[in-house]
């Protein structure tokens, strides 16, 4: 594969990387695909709903989370796929992945294609290493006698020789992702779909998945990678590929997509704000109703001034049941930069299990010690008492400015006190 | 890591096979089948220091409580022919039934994970659990034949088409089973209509009782049940061969058909709401 070469830092520019990858044969072809998801606005889940109503006439809600998408993917490309919540991303790559059925269109593929959904799916924790890997690499595409003869080198790639025997139930979660992503690579697809698998593990794991992704690349691997992080699709994607409401809103290099990514997210609010409150990102277990910021008896606000401490709060309604809910809480600023975090468990407010439409806010004071600058609020949504089987993800669910006069200052003021002293002196004296 | 360059000049495409009930191809089909239903039997048998007996312990416990009640209170049983061996490998082949279709029922729903985020075949996985309690019935049969050596039932050359009962027994249950998944999703209330069902199959099957106890203007209902002919002509092949065959208890072969249509039935509507649910089930969780 020429290509990776013509690609290298400091060779040539990566608009004229990307055209070169066009000459390499298309090995993904999607046309025109569309997708509706029908959601019953009143959900008959039970026959008795049925036979006590039976002639009452279900009504649906039309979702159409693709409507006619078109593109190519050639040999050999890294091609990175962005949208905001709900755009339609994650639909596309389980129907490119034969998760979901397309309503209308056709996609066709050369060679073996694995989606990545998450890692480690179907993992089972009763079961040894060897013979979970064995298992997923099946479920990957591999047959079973290719599966065991590249077991041994899967285990060694994640470093795992010695628990290879071992039930993954008494793997630490950080060794069980890396047995995950040693499978992923071993699996050996044409084609790989991988929907935000790196938002895992880490830091030096991270480090050790972005590792293989330069591998993959040099070696010529297709890969189409959907996420939200515009750094990876920089630093990764030869080209890339922005849908927003079901469409394809721009295909091109990493830089413009991401550009426009940006203006969609930020810029120009009236564009398309990342988050419409009371909308749910399809497959998620709950969705968050609204948040805000409050400064205490002020309200609800926009702006915070430096130094005044103030609330966060998030109101979330259950979708389907969550056992031991988990909201954690993230706010970045405006480069992305995560300054603090803070989780809330459910279980210990006296709710067990959120329950479809019941409804939990979550209120966290903050001492306000960021410096002035714009601020993002994020959350996720995991269930079973950990943070590891995530049921929901909303991405800057509100915004605050923090205003004041020490801009520039660094990202949070800690310091209480400055104190001058002449060393060797006594201060007290 | 070495990943090696596989360059194609030409390759060649194909449409995506899309999720379905086989998806994939047959070799991958009976892969997947394999690996999980092996690792399903290992999980029982080696998953619990007593494993095996464990598997053991119900079907036995059952037995021991309906022996004595059936020989010593009611005494339907004093009449049979080594009624205990029936008994026995009566219960050991409708604990195969109930097994399997209780577990099947949530099985798509407990696979969320795979169903939603690889592509599977879905028929696997209601496929997988039958097998596992076939497995389990394979294994329980060596107690029956301990009682049947114990009990000195003599042996026959009819032992020989035990199998065929096998297969009839393991395509009911498949059909029941797959059925049932398949539903689970979309109707929750299937699982608890299922458990109350499947206690009623149990004694409208003759399980406990032979079927000349059953009041004659009763037989044609009783019949109509597919497991009622199976059972009554297992016990025919291989307990009892005194005992009327499934067609002359029922009183002529004509009497057979509503249980025939009933199996057929049942395994055309299985095939048919199984294929139309497969491409959805992962949009239905």
């Amino acid at each position: 594969m020429p290509k990776t070469e013509k690609s290298a830092p400091g060779g040539i520019s990566k608009r004229e990387a990307a055209e070169a990858a066009l000459e390499a044969p298309v090995v993904v072809e999607v046309r025109d695909v569309e997708k509706t998801f029908r959601i019953p606005d009143h959900r008959v889940d039970s026959i008795k709903e049925r036979a006590v109503h039976p002639f009452r006439k279900q009504n649906y809600r039309e979702l159409k989370a693709l409507d006619g998408i078109s593109f190519d993917v050639h040999q050999g490309e890294f091609f990175g796929i962005v949208g905001l919540n709900g755009s339609g991303k994650s639909t596309l790559l389980k129907i490119l992945g034969s998760i979901y059925r397309a309503d209308g269109g056709s996609i066709r593929v050369a060679g073996r294609i694995a989606p990545f959904i998450e890692l480690g799916v179907g993992f089972n924790p009763e079961m040894t290493a060897y013979e979970n890997v064995v298992l997923n690499a099946v479920m990957l595409g591999l047959s079973r006698s290719e599966a065991e003869a590249r077991v041994q080198s899967a285990i060694e790639f994640a470093g795992l020789e010695e628990f290879a025997d071992l039930k993954l139930k008494n793997y630490s979660s950080g060794m069980m992702v890396r047995l995950a992503f040693s499978v992923m690579v071993e699996a050996q697809a044409d084609i790989m779909l991988v929907d935000e698998v790196l938002a895992v593990g880490d830091a030096a794991f991270q480090q050790k998945c972005e590792d293989v992704f330069h591998d993959l690349r040099a070696a010529g691997k297709t890969i189409i990678l959907v996420t939200h992080d515009m750094n990876s699709i920089e630093k990764f994607c030869h080209r890339a590929m922005m849908i927003h409401d079901g469409k394809v809103s721009i295909l091109g290099t990493p830089e413009e997509v991401s550009e426009w990514y940006m203006r969609a997210n930020f810029v120009d609010r009236d564009w398309k704000p990342g988050f419409h409150p009371g909308s749910a990102e399809e497959g998620d277990d709950a969705y968050v109703v609204d948040s805000w910021i409050e400064v205490p008896g002020g309200g609800r606000v926009e702006n915070v001034q430096e130094g005044t401490a103030f609330t966060i709060n998030t109101v979330v309604e259950g979708i389907r049941e969550m056992p031991d809910p988990v909201l954690t809480f993230g706010v970045a600023d405006e480069n992305g930069v995560h300054v603090f975090y803070y989780e809330g468990r459910l279980s210990e407010a006296g709710v067990p299990t959120l329950a479809p439409g019941e409804r939990v806010q979550v209120t966290a004071t903050v001492d306000n010690l960021l410096s002035p600058g714009r601020y993002y609020l994020s959350t996720r949504g995991f269930r079973d008492g950990s943070t590891k089987d995530m049921r929901m993800q909303a991405v800057r669910i509100t915004d605050f400015v923090v205003f004041g006069t020490a801009v520039g200052a660094g990202m949070v003021s800690l310091v209480s006190d400055v104190e001058v002293t002449r060393p060797g002196t006594d201060p007290e004296a | 890591m070495n990943v090696p360059v596989e360059p194609s000049d030409n390759p060649e495409l194909k449409p995506v096979p899309g999720p379905s009930a086989l998806g994939g191809g047959w070799k991958r089909f009976l892969d997947l089948l394999w690996l999980i239903s092996v690792n399903d039997f290992k999980k029982t048998y080696f998953g619990t220091v007593l494993g095996y007996v464990w598997s053991l312990a119900r079907p036995l416990m059952l037995f021991a409580v309906l022996l004595f009640v059936f020989t010593k209170v009611f005494r339907v049983g004093s009449d049979t022919p080594h009624y205990p061996v029936l008994l026995l490998f009566n219960i050991v082949m409708i604990t195969f039934v109930q097994e399997a279709t209780l577990a099947s029922v949530v099985s798509v729903v407990n696979q969320e994970g795979i169903v939603r985020k690889t592509h599977f075949p879905r028929l696997v996985i209601p496929l997988s659990v039958v097998m596992t309690s076939l497995f389990n019935f394979g294994t329980n049969l060596i107690i029956v034949v301990v009682f049947v050596i114990a009990f000195g039932v003599p042996i026959t050359w009819t032992w020989l088409l035990f199998p065929v009962i096998v297969l009839l027994l393991f395509v009911f249950t498949l059909a029941l089973s797959t059925l049932l998944s398949a539903l689970y999703p979309r109707f929750r209330d299937i699982g608890i209509i299922w458990s109350v069902l499947v206690t009623a199959l149990f004694y409208a099957t003759p399980v406990l009782y032979p079927m000349n106890i059953v009041p004659d203007r009763y037989v044609d209902i009783v019949m109509a049940n597919p497991l009622a002919p199976i059972f009554q002509q297992a016990r025919h092949w291989v307990i009892d061969p005194s005992a009327p065959t499934a067609a002359a208890a029922a009183g002529g072969w004509v009497h057979l058909l509503p249980a025939i249509a009933i199996f057929i039935g049942l395994c055309v509507i299985s095939v048919l709401v199984f294929r139309r649910e497969a491409p959805r089930i992962a949009e239905e969780l």
